[in-house]
Parts: structure tokens; C-alpha cells; sequence
């Protein structure tokens, strides 16, 4: 575990702590929230007969570095009317929301930030900050555009927490952790062991759930879209209706603040996705370090899975947003309200019929 | 889905509440330019909505009385610079009915041709920013590139691409290049498939139909009260087509069909049969310049523009189907070079008028739909 290397290392829990707490940060999510801008411009513009950046490095690929830096440069407007104390913490609690998320998620067997045995239900909290961040910021904006668009916003999220809720019980009741880190060991072994494939149990019962548990599965990605303000439910920040929502008002840092955050977000619940049901950091057909008895590879190659699926489903995401047109707002309650739940309630019941034989 | 209003009084327990009213534009990113909408909103629920227009105001019609006739063509590209060559297109057939002369028959079949391919360009600009509009962004990057080919196409019959000051009074300031008649060929069978990529990719998307279909319906009736014409009149169910009713040019000679809503989706009037109209009256617009493009005679097509252009003393009215409905000029002549008075009836403004009756009860998100349904070029509302 790095805390036991960086404890040894310095010998002062603190440091090993801070080092630990800053390290997904440095190395995960400040460079994927760069790397995913570029993504998203380039697999925009591919999809769009375009090119997209091509200037500023080899396709463009430091051109979200030098937007970064720009961004720095720029001065910094703070509108006179608005409310000056919350306008300045709602993009700090935007981030540490998002931030925080990444904490319990597990990148590898060695590399989880925190492994706590709550894993799921903190990061379903911890997002909760992201919602109280986003209400401050349209109402501190005092402007009626982010006002709309931060009410749609938190209407959204905390309608679309109930379906998601609801999926990750199913995969508690039928696992019995809530530790994101134990899921993963659990869906250890091949690709056929992953909770989308009825998780490691086997017999009559694994091939019953397999189709509830790709319902669940879609049940869950449709939710955690319209909880990162993706199309088709990017209703808060809906370009042409509300300019850009609840962060119009909002320039130079803090603006990249919320961009980053929401970057970050695709990944954290992209991140959830796979742990609950493709394997987390698993490989789905062995490792090479146990082939060749390299123990210490295992781990690097565990991270690097759960990249690349993570940066599937952000692909996915991206897929999406390119593609489809937008909802409108009572059309958005509509489906979860009406579709997601109710289905998310069935399929939690038959699960835990299923789980019984 | 309409949202019923309850006309009920809002206030409660003695407090006084009021509805908000939120300026949407004129700068705005899906207003179609410089318009001004007042918004009376109660929550997301409109309750009237007021148009403020002016913002792009040039004085064409002050301007055209200190201009010679022929001066005033690059004038009435700028009113609705989408379809620039309609304009011209039916600001020449207005002074042709003043002189009262014929021209030549190429110059009428080479007319026919540039304005149903800039009815196919404006069409697409209009269909793609509706998709836009609705959120989707890839659709309307695609109609701009197929955009871009007509755009060509006119590049090098008179270089310009955007206003063109093509069609003169009488003649064209240019002949076609050699290489247009195969080029536009090669456009058109480049095109068509390109038409069911869009309805794959957005007209028969589920959500945009849930955006669009039963949203703003416009009734035959009050279409007709309020002046509506072309493809918003059509998809209310009114086949009214200038170019087949009260034919002009040579269109009397071609084979199409006139299109019109019928409801497919949801009601018809509604967005998604304004939408439909455009993309059915695009195959049509092909289909009338294949077989114009085989057929256009040889000759010159400045013989007929007129040394001075002085007509006697009279008043004219003449309108053309331009891609946004009826544009009518209206020319007084007191026998000198200058017209004394040129009026224009412009599709775009009379549109915008019935923004109030579509929007009522509906939500903001709709009004977004509605405008871009209407297909206004603010250019053109301003003059």
C-alpha cells in the first residue's frame, strides 16, 4: 500500500497522509481532467468532420494545458450585485466534491485512496457537495440564467440519486459489502466473474440475473449521465436556452474550477460504474505478472484496466453527447420518475428473489 | 406537451408575488441574431412574451429611394442574407413587372436554378441550427458542410458567397461557369443521401420528436390571421405555394410537389412539421433543379439588362416564394431613375409576429424550439 511506503519513507503519519490525499490528485486527476478536454474536442471534432486542435503540440494534445494556462492569466470578475462570500466557496465545493469522490474509489489492488468500508455510500455523499455548490453558485451569480440553470441542476441531480441508489443497493444486497475495494477483489478471476455477468457465483442463479443486472447496469449509466449534466440531460447548462447555466457569471480560475470538476466527475462515476459491475481494476482474462511471477507488476497492470475501462465509459459519454439532442426539463423528471424508478424497484425486488434460491 | 396555466391569483397569505421577467437576448445564443425577447416567466412557465426588434435596422427602404434601380440589388442581399439571391431574385422580377419586359429564357432557367439551390442553402442553415437549438450540435456542423458545396457553386459563377449581387434587372451580372452545370450535377447526387443522414441522425431521433412534436402548434386559422406564408404555412396545412399559386419565372415548367405538415408525429402545425416541411421542400428544390439544369438554352444573359433604367409613372406589387414565405415588393415609380418608394413585405417580420400566440403556456426550453421552428433572419425582420 503506498501510505505504508510513504509511512516508512518519513516515518510522520501526516505527511504519509497529505502525500496520500494529494497523490490522485496529482497523478489522476488534474492530467485526466486535461486529457479528457482534449478527448472530448478531438472525438467531437472527428465525429464532426472536423480536425480540432491541431496546433499546440503533436494533434493538438497541449492545447488544454495552454487553455489552463490562459485561464490562470484571466482576471478574475467578480460581479458587483452578487453574493461575494458564496460566489467565491461555490466552485472550491464544486471541486472538493468531485475530489473527494475519487478518495474511496480503488485505481488498483496497492492504490486506493482511502479504504473505507462505507466506499459507495461516501461517495454518494461526498457528491452531495457538488449540488450544494452548484445551488450557491446560480444563486450567488444573481443572475437569472444560472438561477434556472442551477435550480434544473439541483432538481436533476437529486431526482437522479434515487435510481442510482437503488442500483448500487442491488449490488450491496447481493454482494454484502459497501467497500468499493472488496467488490473488486470479489469480481476477481475472468471476465465471466464481473456483476454484469451475474457476479462470482455460479449456477442457475448467475444466468437469471445476468439480464437484470444489464438493466441495472443501464439503469445506472442513464442516471450518473444526468448527474454529470451530460447530454441528453445537459438541461443546466443548456447552451442555447440558459447561455451556459449556472456558471455564466463565473471567469479565469474559477470557472476552470467547474470545468475541471465536471471532467473529473465523468471519470469518478464512470469509476463507480466499473466497480460495481465490469471487475473495478480486474483484467478479465489473468495477468501478465502472475504469468510471469512478477508481483509487483500486477498492480501497475490493475491500474491501467481500470483506466482503460473507466476512459471507455467517458468515451461513451462523449459518444452521447455528440449525437443525441437535448431533453427538456419535465421531460427529464419523466424518465426518472416515471421509467428509472418504478424499473429500478422491480428489478431490486427480482434480484433479491433471485439471490434467495 | 403543453403545460396548462392556471389563471389563478398568485398571490397567497397576503404576500405579494410577481411573475419574472427575464431579457433573452439580443445577445443570446439561440435568438438567430440580434432579437430581443421579453420573457414573462412564472417559474419555467411563459405567460407572454414580447419581441423587441430594431437591432439590426439598415434604413433599406429609406436607402433604396436615393439609389438608381439597379444600385438597389446589393442593398436587398443585406435584408435577408441567407437567401440573398431570392432577394435579388425577386426585387428584379418586381422592376421587370414595372418596365414590363421579358427576359431572356436562359437567364430565367439560370434565375430558377441559383434560387432553388440558395432555397436548399438557407434550409439547411435552418434545419441545422434547430438542431442546435434542440442541443444536438453534430447535425448542424453537417448541414453547414453541405451547405459549404452551394456556397461554391455560387463562388464561381460570381465569386461571392455570401451576398452576391447576381441577379440584375433584366439579365445577370455574370454567365454561369462552363464547369457548373457538371458541378451541380455532382451535387446533387452528393446531396441526396445526405438528406436521410439527417432524418437518421435527428428528424426520427425519440427526444428530438418529444421536443418538438405537439410544441407551438400553429392552426390553419390563425396561420392565415396572422399572415404566415411558405414553409410555416405549409405545415400548418395550407397548400399555398407562390411558385405553383401565382407562378412567376419559369417555374410554371417544372414538376414538383408542394409539401406539406401533416401531423406525423404529433399535431400538425406543430415544430416538427415546420421542421419536416423544410427537409420534404429540399428534395423538392432538387428535383426542380435537375431538370432545369438540363434544360437551360443557350444565349446571353446580359442582352436584356436595360442602359437606364427609368419606368413611367406607376406602382407595382410583386411577390416571389422566397425559403422563408411570401417576399413581396412593393415599387412606386414617379418616372425618374430612382424608385420613389420601394416597401418590402418580408416573411421573417410577419413570422415573428405570432411568437406570442405559439409561445403562450409553454416552457423556456420551448421558446428556444418555437423561434428556431420559425426560422427568422433577424436581417431581414430590421431591414
Amino acid at each position: 500500500m503506498t501510505y505504508d511506503f510513504f509511512y516508512k519513507l518519513f516515518g510522520s503519519q501526516i505527511i504519509a497522509a497529505i502525500i496520500q490525499s494529494l497523490l490522485p490528485l496529482f497523478i489522476f486527476i488534474l492530467p485526466f481532467a486535461l486529457f479528457a478536454v482534449w478527448l472530448e474536442r478531438k472525438v467531437s471534432a472527428h465525429m464532426q468532420d472536423r480536425l480540432g486542435p491541431m496546433r499546440v503540440g503533436w494533434h493538438g494534445w497541449l492545447q488544454t494545458v495552454a487553455d489552463i494556462l490562459k485561464l490562470i492569466q484571466k482576471e478574475d470578475i467578480v460581479a458587483t450585485a452578487s453574493d461575494k462570500p458564496l460566489f467565491n466557496i461555490a466552485p472550491v465545493l464544486v471541486f472538493v466534491g468531485t475530489y473527494a469522490a475519487f478518495a474511496a474509489i480503488p485505481f488498483s489492488s496497492a492504490f486506493i485512496g482511502s479504504n473505507l468500508d462505507l466506499g459507495v455510500f461516501f461517495i454518494v455523499a461526498v457528491s452531495g457537495f457538488v449540488v450544494a455548490g452548484i445551488l450557491m453558485a446560480g444563486w450567488a451569480s444573481n443572475n437569472k440564467y444560472s438561477l434556472l440553470g442551477s435550480m434544473r441542476s439541483v432538481a436533476q441531480i437529486i431526482s437522479y440519486e434515487i435510481p442510482t441508489m437503488m442500483v448500487i443497493i442491488t449490488i450491496v444486497m447481493i454482494t454484502g459489502t459497501l467497500n468499493l475495494n472488496t467488490l473488486s477483489e470479489m469480481q476477481t478471476g475472468h471476465f465471466w466473474n464481473w456483476m454484469i455477468f451475474g457476479g462470482p457465483v455460479f449456477g442457475v442463479s448467475k444466468f437469471l440475473m445476468i439480464p437484470f443486472m444489464i438493466v441495472s447496469f443501464g439503469i445506472i449509466y442513464i442516471s450518473t449521465l444526468a448527474e454529470v449534466n451530460r447530454t441528453p440531460f445537459d438541461i443546466p447548462e443548456a447552451e442555447s436556452e440558459l447561455v451556459s447555466g449556472y456558471h455564466t457569471e463565473y471567469s479565469g480560475m474559477k470557472f476552470a474550477m467547474f470545468f475541471l470538476a465536471e471532467y473529473a466527475n465523468m471519470f469518478a462515476v464512470s469509476a463507480i460504474v466499473v466497480a460495481l459491475f465490469f471487475g473495478g481494476y480486474q483484467s478479465p482474462f489473468g495477468y501478465v505478472g502472475h504469468l510471469f511471477g512478477l508481483q509487483w507488476l500486477v498492480p501497475i497492470e490493475q491500474l491501467l484496466w481500470f483506466a482503460a475501462k473507466g476512459l471507455f465509459f467517458v468515451f461513451v459519454q462523449m459518444w452521447l453527447r455528440w449525437t443525441l439532442p437535448r431533453l427538456r426539463v419535465d421531460q427529464l423528471m419523466t424518465v426518472c420518475w416515471k421509467y428509472l424508478i418504478p424499473l429500478a424497484f422491480v428489478d431490486l425486488i427480482i434480484i433479491g428473489l433471485i439471490t434467495l434460491i | 406537451m403543453s403545460v396548462e396555466i392556471e389563471e389563478k391569483i398568485v398571490a397567497t397569505n397576503g404576500l405579494k408575488t410577481e411573475y419574472m421577467v427575464l431579457n433573452m437576448g439580443p445577445q443570446h445564443p439561440s435568438t438567430h441574431g440580434v432579437l430581443r425577447l421579453e420573457l414573462e416567466l412564472e417559474g419555467e412557465i411563459i405567460k407572454k412574451v414580447i419581441p423587441h426588434i430594431g437591432y439590426l435596422h439598415r434604413c433599406f427602404e429609406k436607402h433604396a429611394e436615393a439609389m438608381s434601380y439597379p444600385q438597389v440589388v446589393p442593398y436587398t442581399d443585406r435584408m435577408d442574407y441567407l437567401a440573398s439571391m431570392y432577394n435579388e431574385f425577386g426585387y428584379a422580377v418586381a422592376v421587370e413587372k414595372l418596365l414590363g419586359i421579358q427576359v431572356p429564357e436562359r437567364v430565367d432557367y439560370i434565375r430558377v436554378v441559383m434560387g432553388e439551390l440558395q432555397r436548399i442553402a438557407s434550409h439547411l442553415v435552418a434545419l441545422g441550427t434547430y438542431g442546435m437549438d434542440i442541443g444536438a450540435f453534430t447535425p448542424f456542423l453537417y448541414c453547414f458542410r453541405d451547405r459549404e458545396k452551394i456556397l461554391n457553386l455560387f463562388e464561381i459563377t460570381c465569386g461571392a458567397r455570401l451576398l452576391y449581387n447576381y441577379i440584375w434587372v433584366g439579365g445577370l451580372s455574370h454567365d454561369i461557369h462552363p464547369d457548373f452545370v457538371r458541378l451541380t450535377k455532382e451535387f446533387i447526387t452528393y446531396f441526396r443521401p445526405n438528406i436521410k443522414e439527417l432524418n437518421d441522425l435527428l428528424t426520427n431521433n425519440k427526444i428530438f420528436i418529444d421536443r418538438t412534436a405537439n410544441v407551438g402548434i400553429l392552426p390553419k386559422d390563425t396561420a392565415i390571421n396572422f399572415g404566415i406564408s411558405g414553409p410555416n404555412l405549409r405545415a400548418s396545412g395550407f397548400k399555398w405555394d407562390l411558385r405553383k399559386d401565382d407562378t412567376y419565372s419559369v417555374y410554371n415548367k417544372f414538376d414538383f410537389d408542394i409539401p406539406i405538415g401533416e401531423g406525423l408525429m404529433g399535431t400538425v402545425g406543430d415544430c416538427w412539421d415546420r421542421y419536416y416541411v423544410r427537409i420534404l421542400e429540399m428534395e423538392q428544390s432538387l428535383r426542380i433543379i435537375e431538370q432545369a439544369i438540363d434544360q437551360i438554352p443557350e444565349g446571353d444573359v446580359a442582352l436584356g439588362i436595360p442602359k437606364r433604367i427609368k419606368p413611367p409613372v406607376g406602382q407595382v406589387y410583386s411577390r416571389v416564394e422566397n425559403p422563408r414565405g411570401e417576399l413581396g415588393y412593393f415599387i412606386m415609380s414617379n418616372g425618374s431613375t430612382n424608385p420613389f418608394r420601394v416597401k418590402v413585405k418580408g416573411p421573417s417580420f410577419v413570422h415573428l409576429g405570432v411568437m406570442n400566440e405559439l409561445c403562450k403556456g409553454y416552457m423556456v426550453a420551448d421558446i428556444i424550439a418555437i423561434l428556431g421552428s420559425i426560422d427568422i433572419v433577424l436581417g431581414e425582420v430590421d431591414r
